[in-house]
């Protein structure tokens, strides 16, 4: 057991809410390897790196770190012991420099001012010590998502990190930055690190990994040596059975444009130009799907188009009707349906129940309005078909959202927005943090949607989601449409990754297609 | 949601106790003979139908404060501004009362609802601001108190002070226009009826209607609310509207079944009275009922102690403020919640939640 830098047995991790994240995970690392933390969504990865993080205390378990037991009881103590973790959602001051981002708590001092030279200084020398290249200077709202992520590897490096804990890192990155993530994580591998890398992208998890370990429902399945299983085998592992998520869709014609944008352009507070000239249309039955790196536009244009941001220049039209004077509560009246991108911030409201969270949007429908007093029967037949339907797993219609895990809680989302045939769905990352087979069963609905005459249009930074559903692709970059393509036949994630970064650009004839004009 | 909902009741009930205890431990510290002193403050409430009906009586203002507060705080808007409301709302319906003269059958119900509308006029100014302007319900709503206690003392010294008392109170209200008592050998009078009525309609608004579906979404997540189409901006008035008319007919019910003539000089407390109401009720309508009747069964015991021992009143301001304490404190008692959900979850045997 010696060679183990990290052991972490029978550990147990009960929320408040009651919610069992994990059971009894056991958990090792050996000194110098990359080791791959793989599950579903809601599997316990995230609690478990908590736990060794020190930001959640265990309700069972040891830990032992270089043979001697341990207990954090916060993430100062872990950072102590030489733990770093890079976080989903990145923990950095935006307005700061990168300098001061690293050294953020342990400022070099001059008198009882910052030494802002040596702090620079200092940056420079990690970052080429660890062949990571920062610029120190820089501000980091300026720095694009892969820098970012740097500079946050760096932080946790310098304040010592021997395990460093990267939290599904390549969420964010286009194929060519992940690449380069990869080299990096090697160099630090070869100068003596350990890294634990929680993903759930199985080829990347291939690729990088010298062990993997596999969490399933809160417990440990097993850890393997990376070279003695298939990329099938692991997905098999992580699913508990084998699954096919492959999706089928009719070949079908399109009907009239539902969707349609006409030269949006928009500015956001501080004057920046956030969208420009964007036109495209959307087809009955068409999935249109809109790829990019995320932070590039996608969000406003939703946020437009859902009239949470007032239209500045350019005109929407859904269904012929210009909506620019259109409130929310008027839209939802129209057959609309839009699946947020933060389930927890718009989506649900998680104190209350599936069948209250199911209903919001259809209020005054005749189906459950009686005067203004609500048709009990009714709602319960519509909420237990949809739990059904979508197979959502729960105690009953009664039980709060909040305890039903993310793939369950965006089922009632999407059971919501797509419960009574829509035919305009603005679908804004319909899976993201969801579990492969909630994923499965969303996809299906939207695809069905589509060939009911539903006009669908597809916002996601996952690429295989695009490419999967998607019966035409545009690309956004810093704002624009950068690329069209009018069928996804030869697409690949590596092709789409060029124009998300910026690399490559289609001619304005093609892009001018994406109007899609009847 | 069952334990969650438990564990609420659980922690209303230990917050009680302890604010008991609490009362127990000032006696015995202020009183000569305590033990006596305690008896008389936990039963000689119950001792008699007098002080039984005392116990009743001190509860329906109680309940409509409560109850305003209730439907506010369902909104989550934390509008402290009952307060003003009854104030307010007793000075305009005893204009009625002292002025009008009409039939007794219908007098009272004009009285009261002259003071519903002046409660809704007084509490949409913070409503008004906090939609238009984004003014904070709360700050506004305690600056309102102070307006309306001003605008009300102004028309009490001006218009309505009966000279021919020394005291600062109003003419006599015309006798057609009280409250019969309904309870013979209390003073147990028609606002008890009033009262539960109100009870009765706003728990089917809150949770049968369409509107009442719209105050909770606005509630529990308001850019839930947004996004689904709701008019957030209409169902925060609205909630002005009826937590207004609410604490309106408050005061003005006070002011006609126990007094005969407008008596109050300072603000009455009730407002605030209402936030604890709420509170220990969890926001729920029937459960404003039960909280309104145990904080005026405290109220009668401390009464009953000051008359008969030796302990002020003064004892029910530190109960009651113990008890909003404990209960607002989220994480009282929070660690037994956990161990008591980590005992309950059988860890080993977790079944494949989440999992398809």
């Amino acid at each position: 057991m010696g060679d183990y830098i990290l052991e972490m047995n029978n550990i147990a991790k009960v929320y408040g809410n009651g919610v069992v994240a994990n059971s009894d995970v056991s958990f090792n690392l050996k000194k110098g390897e990359i080791h791959a933390l793989v599950g579903e969504n809601g599997a316990g990865k995230s609690t478990l790196m908590k736990i060794l993080f020190g930001m959640e205390a265990p309700s069972r378990g040891s830990m032992s770190l270089k043979g001697k037991p341990v207990s954090f009881s916060s993430s100062k103590e872990a950072i102590g012991e030489g733990i770093g973790m890079v976080h989903q959602h990145f923990m950095l001051v935006e307005s700061f420099t990168v300098a001061q981002n690293i050294v953020l708590g342990m400022e070099p001092q001059k008198y009882m001012f910052v030494n802002k030279e040596q702090a620079e200084r200092f940056t420079d020398e990690i970052s080429q010590k660890y062949n990571l290249k920062v610029n120190p200077k820089e501000i980091t709202k300026n720095l694009p998502v892969g820098v970012k992520q740097k500079v946050e590897i760096l932080k946790a490096l310098a304040r010592g990190a021997e395990i460093l804990i990267l939290d599904e890192p390549t969420a964010v990155l286009a194929p060519q930055e992940t690449k380069q993530l990869f080299d990096e994580l090697e160099n630090l591998k070869q100068q003596g690190h350990t890294i634990v890398f929680i993903s759930h992208k199985i080829p990347e998890i291939k690729q990088i990994s010298d062990r993997i370990t596999v969490m399933r429902s809160g417990k440990t399945i097993g850890t393997y040596e990376c070279e003695t299983v298939t990329e099938q085998e692991i997905s098999n592992l992580i699913m508990g059975c084998e699954m096919d998520t492959s999706i089928t869709k009719e070949k079908r014609d399109f009907g009239k444009t539902y969707i349609h944008t006409e030269e949006i352009s928009y500015k956001d507070k501080s004057g920046v130009q956030v969208l420009k000239d964007i036109s495209f249309g959307v087809k009955s039955g068409m999935i249109f799907g809109i790829a990019g790196v995320q932070g590039n536009g996608q969000s406003e244009l939703v946020d437009l188009m859902t009239k949470r941001k007032s239209i500045q220049e350019g005109k929407i039209l859904f269904e012929g009707k210009n909506i620019e004077n259109l409130g929310v509560s008027d839209i939802r009246k129209t057959k609309f349906g839009y699946i947020p991108e933060d389930r927890l911030d718009q989506g649900v409201s998680v104190s209350e129940s599936i069948r209250e969270n199911m209903i919001s949007n259809r209020l005054s429908s005749r189906l459950f309005n009686n005067h203004g007093f609500l048709n009990f029967k009714n709602i319960h037949a519509f909420v237990e078909k949809n739990i059904k339907s979508y197979e959502i797993r729960c105690t009953g219609g009664h039980q709060p959202v909040g305890m039903l895990s993310g793939g369950n809680m965006q089922k009632v989302v999407v059971a919501r927005e797509c419960g009574d045939e829509p035919n305009i769905l603005i679908a804004e990352q319909p899976t993201r943090g969801v579990d492969i087979g909630a994923a499965h069963i969303i996809h299906k609905k939207i695809v069905e949607l589509s060939e009911k005459g539903c006009a669908v249009l597809l916002i996601s930074a996952d690429l295989s989601e695009v490419l999967k559903l998607s019966d035409v692709v545009a690309v956004m970059y810093e704002g624009e449409i950068v690329a069209y393509f009018d069928q996804t036949g030869g697409l690949d994630e590596e092709k789409l990754g060029l124009y998300m970064l910026g690399i490559k650009r289609h001619e304005a004839e093609q892009i001018r297609k994406a109007v899609n004009q009847e | 949601m069952s334990r969650e909902r438990t564990f609420n009741m659980l922690r209303t009930a230990v917050s009680m106790i302890a604010a008991m205890l609490v009362a127990f431990i000032i006696i015995l510290f202020v009183s000569e003979q305590p033990v006596e002193s305690i008896k008389i403050f936990l039963v000689q409430p119950f001792s008699s139908r007098r002080y039984l009906g005392n116990i009743v009586e001190t509860a329906i203002p109680l309940i409509f404060s409560g109850l305003s507060m209730a439907v506010l705080f369902q909104a989550g808007l934390f509008n402290l501004g009952g307060e003003g409301v009854f104030f307010m709302s007793g000075i305009a319906g005893s204009l009625v009362a002292i002025w009008f003269q009409l039939p007794f059958f219908i007098f009272p119900f004009v009285c009261i609802g002259v003071g519903a509308v002046t409660g809704i006029l007084v509490m949409l100014v913070p409503g008004v601001l906090k939609t238009k302007y984004g003014a904070n319900e709360m700050v506004t709503s305690l600056m309102m108190n102070n307006i309306a206690y001003g605008i009300g003392c102004y028309i009490l010294n001006n218009i309505m002070r009966d000279p021919s008392v020394s005291s600062l109170v109003s003419y006599k209200y015309r006798k057609a226009a009280l409250l019969p008592t309904i309870i013979s050998g209390t003073r147990v009078h028609l606002g008890l009826i009033i009262a539960i009525l109100c009870v009765v309609i706003i728990y089917i608004f809150l949770y049968k209607t369409k509107g009442g579906y719209e105050v909770r979404a606005t509630g529990t997540n308001i850019r839930f609310a947004k996004y689904s189409g709701i008019r957030v901006t209409k169902v925060i008035i609205l909630v002005h509207v009826i937590a207004g008319a609410v604490a309106g007919c408050g005061g003005i019910v006070e002011c006609l079944g126990l007094h005969k003539r407008f008596e109050w000089t300072s603000l009455p407390g009730y407002g605030f009275d209402g936030a604890m109401i709420a509170m220990l009720a969890n926001n729920n309508p029937f459960g404003v009922v039960g909280a309104a009747l145990f904080v005026g069964y405290l109220r009668v015991g401390a009464d009953l102690v000051n008359r008969f021992a030796d302990v002020p009143t003064e004892m029910i301001a530190i109960l009651q403020s113990l008890i909003i304490l404990l209960i607002s404190a989220e994480k009282f008692l929070h660690k037994y919640k956990q161990a008591w959900i980590e005992k309950d979850v059988n860890i080993g045997e977790v079944k494949n939640e989440g999992v398809f």
